[in-house]
């Protein structure tokens, strides 16, 4: 009989941690556009969806603290942990590169996740249940804004599609790592907690495509896939961005409002 | 409007049911479905509405400041179109 009870305390709390860290990660790079956006309303609008990422990673790692039971609440979490202790997947990581590039990355992300969150309404776990009710309402939103932008860049002036098209490239290598299966994925569906990565991949088709379609891009195969967020291996941005997340609380440990 | 303009467009939301929208800025958008968004993002971050109504501001054809005169002061005169002088009796209670 499958249920929250039959997985070990290990597999759901590093299943925990990678959601978190994806939500984590993403949201600190989009925060990075506020102050630098193209316009003041999106200025206003991708730092919103940080927030939203942001407070999805607040509820999630502080679940994984109590699930690991080793006295780390959310902040040991988020920013006192070293690189190779993250588990996020490498398109979160990744520089913004220009708008295009950001708001496709977004787009991604947000067409695995809506998906996932709309699956775990119906989670054996409880907790998580409760985090995906907030967070598909989010997601969705997500999918709307960066799509709408996705076609408007991508069937717009000589040089946004340019870019979107640059920007397609770019990200190719990055989709493949989302849907990548390993014990710990095969352990949450098991016990019903979340879906199999793979079993997303038609459903994120099926939102990314008509927005390609409508967007008049095509479909790159990537020739290779880039992977090993999950078991904390980066790339070369990932320092960087650590530094200054976790600037703060290195320097003045336990600094608060 | 000059070119290379993204268009300006007036945001208009309802906080409630049964209140009516109400005008509370404007946000710039390339067309109405992006100036939705902008105005969601800009106009309901605190949980301000409940509808959005976003109208091309050239749309809107406004009073000529010129003419406040004319167009209002005669009102001002009048303040027997105030439904102030009936008294009401008690028993109608809040009207």
């Amino acid at each position: 009989m499958a249920g929250a009870d039959t997985i070990s305390r290990e597999e759901l709390a590093a299943f925990l941690l990678r959601l978190a860290d994806d939500h984590l990660i993403l949201g600190h790079r989009l925060s990075e556009w506020c102050g630098h956006a193209p316009m003041l309303e999106e200025d206003l609008a991708m730092p919103n969806m940080a927030l939203d990422l942001i407070g999805q990673a607040r509820v999630l790692y502080q679940y994984a603290g109590a699930v690991e039971g080793r006295g780390r609440d959310e902040d040991a979490l988020a920013y006192l942990r070293r690189e190779r202790e993250y588990t996020n997947c490498l398109m979160a990581e990744r520089e913004n590169g220009d708008f295009a590039h950001t708001m496709l990355r977004q787009l991604y992300f947000a067409a695995f996740m809506e998906p996932m969150w709309e699956t775990m309404l119906s989670s054996t776990d409880e907790t998580l249940r409760g985090i995906a009710g907030k967070a598909v309402k989010e997601v969705a939103y997500h999918i709307r804004h960066a799509g709408e932008w996705v076609v408007r860049l991508g069937d717009g002036t000589e040089e946004s599609t340019r870019r979107m098209k640059a920007a397609v490239e770019a990200l190719a290598p990055y989709v493949g790592e989302l849907f990548e299966s390993d014990d710990v994925t095969k352990a949450v569906a098991e016990a019903g907690i979340a879906p199999k990565p793979a079993s997303l991949r038609s459903r994120f088709d099926a939102i990314v495509g008509p927005i390609f379609a409508e967007a008049g891009l095509e479909w790159v195969e990537a020739p290779f896939t880039q992977t090993g967020g999950r078991r904390g291996l980066h790339g070369e941005a990932m320092g960087f961005l650590l530094a200054e997340l976790q600037f703060m609380q290195r320097s003045y440990p336990g600094a608060a409002w | 409007m000059p070119k290379n303009q993204i268009p300006l467009w007036e945001v208009f939301i309802r906080p409630r049911n049964g209140l009516a929208h109400k005008h509370c800025g404007s946000v710039h958008a390339a067309d109405e479905v992006m100036a939705l968004q902008a105005a969601r993002d800009v106009y309901t971050r605190r949980g301000e509405g409940t509808s959005i109504w976003v109208v091309p501001s050239s749309a809107i054809t406004a009073s000529d400041p010129e003419n406040k005169d004319e167009n209002f002061e005669p009102a001002l005169s009048k303040v027997y179109r105030h439904p102030t002088f009936y008294d009401i009796p008690d028993d109608v209670g809040h009207m």
